[in-house]
Protein backbone atom coordinates (compact mmCIF):
# COMPACT_ATOMS: atom_id res chain seq x y z
CA UNK A 1 0.00 0.00 0.00
CA UNK A 2 2.79 2.34 0.95
CA UNK A 3 4.68 1.43 -2.21
CA UNK A 4 1.58 2.14 -4.25
CA UNK A 5 1.22 5.57 -2.58
CA UNK A 6 4.82 6.38 -3.38
CA UNK A 7 4.36 5.27 -6.96
CA UNK A 8 1.23 7.39 -7.29
CA UNK A 9 3.06 10.36 -5.75
CA UNK A 10 5.94 10.01 -8.21
CA UNK A 11 3.55 9.64 -11.11
CA UNK A 12 1.70 12.77 -9.97
CA UNK A 13 4.90 14.78 -9.69
CA UNK A 14 6.00 13.60 -13.15
CA UNK A 15 2.62 14.41 -14.67
CA UNK A 16 2.50 17.90 -13.20
CA UNK A 17 6.12 18.88 -13.86
CA UNK A 18 6.43 21.53 -16.56
CA UNK A 19 7.37 20.29 -20.02
CA UNK A 20 11.06 20.60 -20.78
CA UNK A 21 11.20 21.85 -24.34
CA UNK A 22 14.72 20.70 -25.08
CA UNK A 23 14.01 17.14 -23.96
CA UNK A 24 10.93 16.67 -26.13
CA UNK A 25 12.17 18.56 -29.16
CA UNK A 26 12.85 16.19 -32.03
CA UNK A 27 16.39 16.17 -33.46
CA UNK A 28 16.86 17.42 -37.05
CA UNK A 29 14.71 15.41 -39.45
CA UNK A 30 12.78 13.41 -36.84
CA UNK A 31 9.60 15.50 -36.94
CA UNK A 32 9.09 14.60 -40.61
CA UNK A 33 8.80 10.83 -39.97
CA UNK A 34 5.23 11.00 -38.69
CA UNK A 35 4.09 12.26 -42.10
CA UNK A 36 4.05 8.59 -43.15
CA UNK A 37 4.70 6.58 -39.97
CA UNK A 38 1.79 6.74 -37.53
CA UNK A 39 2.41 8.68 -34.34
CA UNK A 40 -0.95 8.69 -32.57
CA UNK A 41 -2.65 5.73 -30.94
CA UNK A 42 -5.87 6.68 -32.75
CA UNK A 43 -4.24 6.52 -36.16
CA UNK A 44 -5.54 4.21 -38.82
CA UNK A 45 -3.83 0.86 -39.32
CA UNK A 46 -1.66 1.03 -42.40
CA UNK A 47 1.04 -0.98 -44.12
CA UNK A 48 3.69 1.53 -43.03
CA UNK A 49 5.38 0.56 -39.78
CA UNK A 50 4.93 2.55 -36.59
CA UNK A 51 8.24 3.92 -35.26
CA UNK A 52 7.34 5.44 -31.92
CA UNK A 53 8.57 3.24 -29.08
CA UNK A 54 10.55 0.96 -31.40
CA UNK A 55 14.01 -0.20 -30.39
CA UNK A 56 16.57 2.47 -31.32
CA UNK A 57 19.08 -0.14 -32.46
CA UNK A 58 16.52 -1.70 -34.82
CA UNK A 59 15.72 1.70 -36.33
CA UNK A 60 19.43 2.43 -36.75
CA UNK A 61 20.07 -0.96 -38.39
CA UNK A 62 17.18 -0.42 -40.80
CA UNK A 63 18.24 3.12 -41.73
CA UNK A 64 21.89 2.25 -42.35
CA UNK A 65 20.74 -0.78 -44.35
CA UNK A 66 18.44 1.38 -46.48
CA UNK A 67 21.22 3.91 -46.94
CA UNK A 68 23.85 1.46 -48.19
CA UNK A 69 21.35 -0.54 -50.24
CA UNK A 70 21.75 -3.80 -48.28
CA UNK A 71 18.06 -3.62 -47.29
CA UNK A 72 15.49 -3.33 -50.07
CA UNK A 73 13.28 -0.24 -50.02
CA UNK A 74 10.95 1.82 -52.18
CA UNK A 75 11.51 5.31 -50.78
CA UNK A 76 13.45 4.92 -47.52
CA UNK A 77 16.73 4.38 -49.40
CA UNK A 78 16.33 7.83 -50.98
CA UNK A 79 15.55 9.40 -47.60
CA UNK A 80 18.22 7.58 -45.54
CA UNK A 81 20.93 8.97 -47.84
CA UNK A 82 20.17 12.43 -46.49
CA UNK A 83 21.38 11.64 -42.96
CA UNK A 84 24.72 11.02 -41.24
CA UNK A 85 25.26 8.27 -38.66
CA UNK A 86 25.09 10.81 -35.83
CA UNK A 87 21.84 12.23 -37.15
CA UNK A 88 20.34 8.77 -37.54
CA UNK A 89 21.36 7.80 -34.02
CA UNK A 90 19.69 10.92 -32.60
CA UNK A 91 16.53 10.31 -34.63
CA UNK A 92 16.40 6.63 -33.62
CA UNK A 93 16.84 7.48 -29.92
CA UNK A 94 14.13 10.14 -30.09
CA UNK A 95 11.67 7.85 -31.91
CA UNK A 96 12.34 5.07 -29.40
CA UNK A 97 11.55 7.45 -26.54
CA UNK A 98 8.17 8.49 -27.99
CA UNK A 99 5.01 6.75 -26.85
CA UNK B 1 18.14 61.63 -46.96
CA UNK B 2 16.11 64.48 -45.54
CA UNK B 3 13.04 62.35 -45.52
CA UNK B 4 14.12 60.44 -42.43
CA UNK B 5 14.01 63.63 -40.41
CA UNK B 6 10.52 64.50 -41.49
CA UNK B 7 8.76 62.08 -39.18
CA UNK B 8 5.05 62.70 -39.33
CA UNK B 9 3.05 63.03 -36.16
CA UNK B 10 1.34 59.72 -36.85
CA UNK B 11 4.58 57.81 -37.39
CA UNK B 12 6.04 59.34 -34.25
CA UNK B 13 3.03 58.31 -32.17
CA UNK B 14 3.16 54.86 -33.68
CA UNK B 15 6.82 54.44 -32.79
CA UNK B 16 6.15 55.79 -29.30
CA UNK B 17 3.31 53.39 -28.74
CA UNK B 18 5.47 50.47 -29.82
CA UNK B 19 8.19 51.50 -27.37
CA UNK B 20 5.68 51.76 -24.53
CA UNK B 21 4.29 48.38 -25.43
CA UNK B 22 7.78 46.87 -25.44
CA UNK B 23 8.49 48.32 -22.01
CA UNK B 24 5.17 47.18 -20.62
CA UNK B 25 5.70 43.63 -21.83
CA UNK B 26 9.40 42.81 -21.61
CA UNK B 27 10.28 39.59 -23.40
CA UNK B 28 10.71 37.30 -20.34
CA UNK B 29 7.09 38.03 -19.41
CA UNK B 30 5.97 35.92 -22.35
CA UNK B 31 7.64 32.88 -20.87
CA UNK B 32 5.87 33.46 -17.55
CA UNK B 33 2.34 34.21 -18.70
CA UNK B 34 1.01 32.14 -21.57
CA UNK B 35 2.39 33.34 -24.87
CA UNK B 36 -0.16 33.74 -27.65
CA UNK B 37 0.33 32.16 -31.05
CA UNK B 38 -2.26 32.75 -33.75
CA UNK B 39 -2.27 30.44 -36.77
CA UNK B 40 -4.15 31.55 -39.89
CA UNK B 41 -5.26 28.75 -42.20
CA UNK B 42 -6.52 25.29 -41.22
CA UNK B 43 -4.99 23.14 -43.94
CA UNK B 44 -2.17 20.62 -43.65
CA UNK B 45 0.27 23.38 -42.60
CA UNK B 46 -1.78 25.48 -40.21
CA UNK B 47 -3.68 22.68 -38.48
CA UNK B 48 -0.44 20.70 -38.03
CA UNK B 49 1.32 23.75 -36.62
CA UNK B 50 -1.46 24.58 -34.14
CA UNK B 51 -1.47 21.01 -32.85
CA UNK B 52 2.33 20.78 -32.71
CA UNK B 53 2.58 24.05 -30.74
CA UNK B 54 0.12 22.76 -28.17
CA UNK B 55 1.92 19.40 -27.98
CA UNK B 56 5.33 21.02 -27.46
CA UNK B 57 4.12 23.46 -24.82
CA UNK B 58 0.56 22.98 -23.49
CA UNK B 59 0.77 26.37 -21.77
CA UNK B 60 0.83 28.23 -25.06
CA UNK B 61 -2.43 29.96 -26.03
CA UNK B 62 -2.88 28.70 -29.57
CA UNK B 63 -5.66 30.02 -31.80
CA UNK B 64 -6.42 28.55 -35.21
CA UNK B 65 -8.25 30.94 -37.54
CA UNK B 66 -10.09 29.12 -40.33
CA UNK B 67 -13.43 30.20 -41.80
CA UNK B 68 -14.41 26.78 -43.17
CA UNK B 69 -15.90 24.26 -40.74
CA UNK B 70 -14.84 21.40 -43.00
CA UNK B 71 -11.45 21.01 -44.62
CA UNK B 72 -11.43 19.33 -48.03
CA UNK B 73 -8.05 17.79 -48.80
CA UNK B 74 -6.43 18.16 -52.23
CA UNK B 75 -4.26 15.01 -52.14
CA UNK B 76 -6.31 12.15 -53.63
CA UNK B 77 -8.86 14.62 -55.06
CA UNK B 78 -7.73 13.55 -58.54
CA UNK B 79 -9.25 10.17 -57.63
CA UNK B 80 -12.54 11.96 -56.95
CA UNK B 81 -12.36 13.60 -60.39
CA UNK B 82 -11.82 10.17 -61.94
CA UNK B 83 -14.78 8.66 -60.08
CA UNK B 84 -12.55 6.43 -57.95
CA UNK B 85 -13.28 8.05 -54.60
CA UNK B 86 -16.01 10.04 -52.86
CA UNK B 87 -15.51 13.66 -51.85
CA UNK B 88 -16.56 12.69 -48.31
CA UNK B 89 -13.30 10.77 -47.95
CA UNK B 90 -11.51 14.09 -48.47
CA UNK B 91 -13.35 15.90 -45.69
CA UNK B 92 -12.05 16.59 -42.20
CA UNK B 93 -13.25 18.68 -39.25
CA UNK B 94 -11.59 20.64 -36.46
CA UNK B 95 -13.36 19.12 -33.42
CA UNK B 96 -10.39 16.99 -32.32
CA UNK B 97 -8.01 19.92 -32.71
CA UNK B 98 -10.31 22.05 -30.53
CA UNK B 99 -10.62 19.22 -27.99
CA UNK B 100 -6.83 19.25 -27.69
CA UNK B 101 -6.86 22.80 -26.36
CA UNK B 102 -6.48 24.82 -29.56
CA UNK B 103 -9.01 27.66 -29.80
CA UNK B 104 -10.56 27.26 -33.24
CA UNK B 105 -12.10 30.48 -34.56
CA UNK B 106 -14.36 29.99 -37.58
CA UNK B 107 -13.70 33.40 -39.07
CA UNK B 108 -11.75 34.77 -42.00
CA UNK B 109 -8.73 36.89 -41.12
CA UNK B 110 -9.11 40.23 -42.89
CA UNK B 111 -6.07 42.21 -41.73
CA UNK B 112 -2.79 41.91 -39.84
CA UNK B 113 -1.19 44.78 -37.96
CA UNK B 114 2.42 43.62 -37.66
CA UNK B 115 3.44 46.58 -35.46
CA UNK B 116 0.61 46.12 -32.95
CA UNK B 117 0.72 42.33 -33.43
CA UNK B 118 -3.00 41.92 -33.96
CA UNK B 119 -5.14 40.03 -36.47
CA UNK B 120 -8.51 41.47 -37.51
CA UNK B 121 -11.33 39.03 -38.20
CA UNK B 122 -14.32 39.32 -40.54
CA UNK B 123 -16.73 39.72 -37.61
CA UNK B 124 -14.93 42.91 -36.51
CA UNK B 125 -13.11 41.38 -33.54
CA UNK B 126 -9.35 41.07 -33.30
CA UNK B 127 -6.78 38.69 -31.83
CA UNK B 128 -3.50 39.72 -30.23
CA UNK B 129 -0.42 37.56 -30.78
CA UNK B 130 3.18 37.22 -29.76
CA UNK B 131 3.91 35.11 -32.85
CA UNK B 132 1.74 34.72 -35.92
CA UNK B 133 1.83 31.76 -38.31
CA UNK B 134 0.43 32.21 -41.81
CA UNK B 135 -0.51 29.03 -43.64
CA UNK B 136 -2.96 30.46 -46.17
CA UNK B 137 -2.18 28.14 -49.06
CA UNK B 138 -2.48 29.55 -52.55
CA UNK B 139 -4.74 32.02 -54.27
CA UNK B 140 -5.47 31.32 -57.91
CA UNK B 141 -4.47 34.25 -60.09
CA UNK B 142 -7.57 35.27 -61.95
CA UNK B 143 -5.58 38.11 -63.56
CA UNK B 144 -2.94 35.94 -65.24
CA UNK B 145 -4.70 34.31 -68.22
CA UNK B 146 -6.80 36.62 -70.31
CA UNK B 147 -10.45 35.63 -69.95
CA UNK B 148 -9.86 33.29 -67.03
CA UNK B 149 -11.67 34.85 -64.08
CA UNK B 150 -13.90 33.33 -61.39
CA UNK B 151 -16.89 33.29 -63.74
CA UNK B 152 -14.84 31.41 -66.35
CA UNK B 153 -13.79 28.90 -63.67
CA UNK B 154 -17.45 27.91 -63.28
CA UNK B 155 -17.31 26.76 -66.94
CA UNK B 156 -13.65 25.71 -67.20
CA UNK B 157 -12.87 24.37 -63.71
CA UNK B 158 -9.42 24.64 -62.18
CA UNK B 159 -10.20 22.02 -59.52
CA UNK B 160 -7.01 23.17 -57.81
CA UNK B 161 -8.82 23.76 -54.53
CA UNK B 162 -10.74 20.67 -53.57
CA UNK B 163 -14.51 20.88 -53.20
CA UNK B 164 -17.15 22.17 -55.62
CA UNK B 165 -14.56 22.61 -58.35
CA UNK B 166 -13.47 18.97 -57.99
CA UNK B 167 -17.06 17.79 -58.37
CA UNK B 168 -17.68 20.15 -61.29
CA UNK B 169 -14.79 18.67 -63.26
CA UNK B 170 -15.99 15.15 -62.42
CA UNK B 171 -19.54 15.99 -63.62
CA UNK B 172 -18.23 17.46 -66.85
CA UNK B 173 -16.24 14.29 -67.56
CA UNK B 174 -19.29 12.15 -66.80
CA UNK B 175 -21.44 14.27 -69.14
CA UNK B 176 -18.92 14.21 -71.99
CA UNK B 177 -19.62 12.01 -75.03
CA UNK B 178 -17.19 9.26 -75.97
CA UNK B 179 -14.66 10.68 -78.40
CA UNK B 180 -14.46 14.07 -76.69
CA UNK B 181 -11.33 16.12 -76.10
CA UNK B 182 -10.24 16.88 -72.53
CA UNK B 183 -7.62 19.63 -72.17
CA UNK B 184 -5.56 20.31 -69.05
CA UNK B 185 -3.71 23.64 -68.97
CA UNK B 186 -0.72 23.36 -66.59
CA UNK B 187 1.02 26.46 -65.16
CA UNK B 188 4.68 27.43 -64.94
CA UNK B 189 6.56 26.87 -61.68
CA UNK B 190 6.11 27.45 -58.82
CA UNK B 191 2.62 26.17 -58.09
CA UNK B 192 0.79 23.92 -55.63
CA UNK B 193 1.48 20.19 -56.11
CA UNK B 194 4.00 20.02 -58.99
CA UNK B 195 3.10 16.43 -60.05
CA UNK B 196 -0.65 17.12 -59.69
CA UNK B 197 -1.55 18.00 -63.30
CA UNK B 198 0.18 14.85 -64.59
CA UNK B 199 -1.37 12.54 -62.02
CA UNK B 200 -4.68 14.12 -62.98
CA UNK B 201 -3.99 13.37 -66.64
CA UNK B 202 -3.34 9.73 -65.72
CA UNK B 203 -6.47 9.27 -63.65
CA UNK B 204 -8.72 11.09 -66.13
CA UNK B 205 -7.21 8.86 -68.85
CA UNK B 206 -8.00 5.86 -66.66
CA UNK B 207 -11.63 7.00 -66.51
CA UNK B 208 -11.74 7.67 -70.26
CA UNK B 209 -10.11 4.33 -71.12
CA UNK B 210 -12.69 2.56 -68.98
CA UNK B 211 -15.80 4.52 -69.94
CA UNK B 212 -15.10 6.60 -73.07
CA UNK B 213 -12.21 4.92 -74.87
CA UNK B 214 -12.35 6.98 -78.08
CA UNK B 215 -11.64 10.19 -76.14
CA UNK B 216 -8.32 12.08 -76.03
CA UNK B 217 -6.51 14.11 -73.40
CA UNK B 218 -4.27 17.04 -74.27
CA UNK B 219 -1.95 18.72 -71.76
CA UNK B 220 -0.99 22.27 -72.69
CA UNK B 221 2.00 23.16 -70.54
CA UNK B 222 3.69 26.46 -69.68
CA UNK B 223 6.97 24.62 -68.99
CA UNK B 224 9.37 22.23 -70.69
CA UNK B 225 9.95 19.81 -67.82
CA UNK B 226 7.82 18.60 -64.93
CA UNK B 227 7.92 16.54 -61.75
CA UNK B 228 8.44 12.76 -62.17
CA UNK B 229 8.34 13.41 -65.93
CA UNK B 230 9.96 10.19 -67.17
CA UNK B 231 7.84 8.05 -64.84
CA UNK B 232 4.64 9.75 -65.95
CA UNK B 233 5.52 9.60 -69.63
CA UNK B 234 6.41 5.90 -69.34
CA UNK B 235 3.09 5.28 -67.59
CA UNK B 236 1.18 7.14 -70.31
CA UNK B 237 2.75 4.89 -72.97
CA UNK B 238 2.28 1.73 -70.95
CA UNK B 239 -1.22 2.32 -69.59
CA UNK B 240 -2.90 4.76 -71.99
CA UNK B 241 -1.24 4.33 -75.40
CA UNK B 242 -2.27 7.01 -77.88
CA UNK B 243 -4.60 8.73 -75.45
CA UNK B 244 -2.49 11.46 -73.79
CA UNK B 245 -0.59 14.16 -75.70
CA UNK B 246 1.70 16.59 -73.87
CA UNK B 247 2.56 19.90 -75.52
CA UNK B 248 5.52 21.59 -73.82
CA UNK B 249 6.25 25.31 -73.60
CA UNK B 250 8.76 25.14 -76.46
CA UNK B 251 6.21 23.26 -78.59
CA UNK B 252 3.73 26.10 -78.05
CA UNK B 253 1.91 24.65 -75.04
CA UNK B 254 1.61 27.82 -72.98
CA UNK B 255 -2.00 28.95 -72.66
CA UNK B 256 -2.23 32.76 -72.76
CA UNK B 257 -5.97 33.23 -72.84
CA UNK B 258 -9.25 31.36 -72.74
CA UNK B 259 -12.73 31.90 -74.14
CA UNK B 260 -15.12 30.38 -71.63
CA UNK B 261 -18.13 30.86 -73.95
CA UNK B 262 -16.68 28.40 -76.47
CA UNK B 263 -14.45 26.35 -74.08
CA UNK B 264 -11.41 27.43 -76.09
CA UNK B 265 -7.81 27.62 -74.87
CA UNK B 266 -5.58 30.02 -76.77
CA UNK B 267 -1.82 29.63 -77.23
CA UNK B 268 0.65 31.50 -79.44
CA UNK B 269 0.34 28.67 -81.95
CA UNK B 270 -3.38 28.15 -82.14
CA UNK B 271 -6.70 27.49 -80.47
CA UNK B 272 -7.88 24.29 -78.84
CA UNK B 273 -11.59 23.84 -78.27
CA UNK B 274 -12.25 21.27 -75.58
CA UNK B 275 -15.30 19.32 -74.52
CA UNK B 276 -13.88 19.51 -70.99
CA UNK B 277 -11.29 22.18 -70.17
CA UNK B 278 -9.39 22.04 -66.88
CA UNK B 279 -7.49 25.31 -66.53
CA UNK B 280 -4.93 25.35 -63.71
CA UNK B 281 -3.92 29.01 -63.57
CA UNK B 282 -0.76 30.55 -62.08
CA UNK B 283 -0.91 31.02 -58.32
CA UNK B 284 0.43 33.12 -55.48
CA UNK B 285 0.38 33.05 -51.68
CA UNK B 286 -3.05 33.37 -50.08
CA UNK B 287 -4.18 36.99 -49.88
CA UNK B 288 -3.67 37.44 -46.12
CA UNK B 289 0.09 36.96 -46.64
CA UNK B 290 0.20 40.02 -48.88
CA UNK B 291 -1.99 41.99 -46.45
CA UNK B 292 0.45 41.07 -43.65
CA UNK B 293 3.40 42.35 -45.69
CA UNK B 294 4.93 38.90 -45.97
CA UNK B 295 4.98 38.54 -49.77
CA UNK B 296 7.72 39.69 -52.12
CA UNK B 297 7.44 40.76 -55.75
CA UNK B 298 6.88 37.15 -56.83
CA UNK B 299 3.66 36.98 -54.80
CA UNK B 300 5.16 34.32 -52.50
CA UNK B 301 6.71 34.63 -49.03
CA UNK B 302 10.46 34.60 -48.45
CA UNK B 303 11.29 32.93 -45.13
CA UNK B 304 14.19 32.12 -42.84
CA UNK B 305 14.87 28.41 -43.45
CA UNK B 306 15.49 27.70 -39.75
CA UNK B 307 12.42 29.35 -38.20
CA UNK B 308 10.13 29.98 -41.21
CA UNK B 309 9.93 33.59 -40.00
CA UNK B 310 9.10 36.00 -42.80
CA UNK B 311 12.07 37.92 -44.20
CA UNK B 312 9.91 41.05 -44.43
CA UNK B 313 7.43 40.82 -41.53
CA UNK B 314 8.92 40.23 -38.05
CA UNK B 315 7.18 37.81 -35.66
CA UNK B 316 5.23 36.39 -38.60
CA UNK B 317 6.07 32.88 -39.80
CA UNK B 318 4.90 31.47 -43.13
CA UNK B 319 4.61 27.74 -43.88
CA UNK B 320 3.15 25.52 -46.56
CA UNK B 321 2.34 26.39 -50.16
CA UNK B 322 2.54 30.16 -49.50
CA UNK B 323 6.24 30.19 -48.56
CA UNK B 324 9.30 30.09 -50.78
CA UNK B 325 10.87 26.97 -49.33
CA UNK B 326 13.73 26.69 -51.82
CA UNK B 327 14.00 23.13 -53.11
CA UNK B 328 11.00 21.87 -51.10
CA UNK B 329 7.95 21.42 -53.32
CA UNK B 330 4.53 22.81 -52.43
CA UNK B 331 2.97 19.65 -51.06
CA UNK B 332 0.84 18.61 -48.10
CA UNK B 333 3.79 16.55 -46.82
CA UNK B 334 6.06 19.60 -47.00
CA UNK B 335 3.48 21.80 -45.25
CA UNK B 336 3.13 19.27 -42.42
CA UNK B 337 6.90 18.86 -42.04
CA UNK B 338 7.45 22.62 -42.10
CA UNK B 339 4.65 23.11 -39.55
CA UNK B 340 6.35 20.87 -37.01
CA UNK B 341 9.75 22.55 -37.48
CA UNK B 342 8.14 26.00 -37.30
CA UNK B 343 6.21 25.08 -34.12
CA UNK B 344 9.40 23.88 -32.40
CA UNK B 345 11.25 27.04 -33.47
CA UNK B 346 8.44 29.28 -32.17
CA UNK B 347 8.35 27.47 -28.82
CA UNK B 348 12.12 27.87 -28.54
CA UNK B 349 12.01 31.56 -29.49
CA UNK B 350 9.25 32.23 -26.96
CA UNK B 351 11.26 30.55 -24.20
CA UNK B 352 14.24 32.74 -25.12
CA UNK B 353 16.32 30.06 -26.83
CA UNK B 354 17.94 29.73 -30.23
CA UNK B 355 16.19 27.30 -32.63
CA UNK B 356 18.30 24.38 -33.81
CA UNK B 357 19.14 24.01 -37.50
CA UNK B 358 16.49 21.66 -38.89
CA UNK B 359 16.35 18.99 -41.54
CA UNK B 360 13.13 18.34 -43.38
CA UNK B 361 11.79 15.56 -45.56
CA UNK B 362 9.25 15.55 -48.34
CA UNK B 363 7.65 12.53 -49.97
CA UNK B 364 5.01 12.89 -52.68
CA UNK B 365 3.16 9.95 -54.15
CA UNK B 366 1.22 10.08 -57.40
CA UNK B 367 -1.02 7.45 -58.91
CA UNK B 368 -0.68 6.67 -62.59
CA UNK B 369 -3.64 4.30 -62.19
CA UNK B 370 -5.30 2.53 -59.29
CA UNK B 371 -2.61 0.25 -57.83
CA UNK B 372 0.19 2.01 -59.76
CA UNK B 373 2.09 4.48 -57.58
CA UNK B 374 5.22 6.55 -58.16
CA UNK B 375 7.01 8.86 -55.77
CA UNK B 376 9.49 11.67 -55.39
CA UNK B 377 11.32 12.26 -52.12
CA UNK B 378 13.83 14.78 -50.84
CA UNK B 379 15.77 15.73 -47.72
CA UNK B 380 16.38 19.44 -47.14
CA UNK B 381 18.54 21.64 -44.95
CA UNK B 382 19.18 25.38 -44.67
CA UNK B 383 21.96 26.51 -46.98
CA UNK B 384 22.77 30.06 -48.05
CA UNK B 385 19.50 31.31 -46.57
CA UNK B 386 17.32 28.80 -48.41
CA UNK B 387 16.15 25.23 -47.94
CA UNK B 388 18.40 23.22 -50.24
CA UNK B 389 18.47 19.56 -51.24
CA UNK B 390 20.83 17.43 -49.17
CA UNK B 391 23.11 16.22 -51.94
CA UNK B 392 23.02 12.53 -52.70
CA UNK B 393 19.59 12.06 -51.13
CA UNK B 394 16.12 12.04 -52.61
CA UNK B 395 14.95 11.42 -56.15
CA UNK B 396 12.15 9.60 -57.90
CA UNK B 397 11.09 5.96 -58.07
CA UNK B 398 13.26 3.84 -60.37
CA UNK B 399 12.18 3.93 -64.02
CA UNK B 400 12.72 0.20 -64.50
CA UNK B 401 10.93 -1.04 -61.38
CA UNK B 402 8.65 -4.09 -61.67
CA UNK B 403 4.90 -3.62 -61.41
CA UNK B 404 4.97 -5.04 -57.87
CA UNK B 405 7.04 -1.99 -56.84
CA UNK B 406 4.37 0.33 -58.30
CA UNK B 407 1.68 -1.61 -56.42
CA UNK B 408 3.54 -1.17 -53.15
CA UNK B 409 4.00 2.56 -53.74
CA UNK B 410 0.27 2.89 -54.47
CA UNK B 411 -0.39 1.15 -51.17
CA UNK B 412 2.04 3.48 -49.39
CA UNK B 413 0.26 6.45 -50.95
CA UNK B 414 -3.00 5.34 -49.33
CA UNK B 415 -1.19 4.75 -46.03
CA UNK B 416 0.38 8.20 -46.19
CA UNK B 417 -3.01 9.86 -46.63
CA UNK B 418 -4.55 7.90 -43.74
CA UNK B 419 -1.59 8.65 -41.48
CA UNK B 420 -1.13 12.32 -42.22
CA UNK B 421 -4.82 13.16 -41.99
CA UNK B 422 -4.95 11.28 -38.65
CA UNK B 423 -1.96 13.25 -37.38
CA UNK B 424 -3.41 16.57 -38.50
CA UNK B 425 -7.16 16.17 -37.89
CA UNK B 426 -7.80 12.83 -36.14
Amino acid sequence: MKALCVAVAIATVMASSPPVLAASEPPPGAASCSGCHTSGAAAATTSVSRLYGRDAGDIMTAMTGFRDGSLPATVMNRIAKGFTDDELRAIAAWLAAQK
Amino acid sequence: MGISHRISRREFCGAGAATVAALAFPLPAFAQSAARVVVIGGGFGGASCARALKAIDPKLQVTLVEPNKTFIACPFSNNVIAGLRSIEEQQFGYDKIAAGGVTVVAQAATAVNAAARTVSLADGTSLAYDRLVLSPGVDLRFDALQGYNEAAAAKMPHAWKAGEQTLLLRKQLEAMDDGGLVVIAAPANPFRCPPGPYERACLIAHYLKTKKPRSKLLILDAKDTFSKQRLFQNAWKELYPGMIEWVSLSQGGKVNAVDAATNTLITDFGNHTAQVANVIPPQRAGRIAEIAGATDKTGWCAIDPVTFESKSAPNIHVIGDACLAGAMPKSAFSANAQAKVCAAAIATLISGGTPATPKLINTCYSLAAPGYGISVAGVYHPKNGLLADVEGAGGVSPADAPREFRTREADYAQSWFATITAEVFG
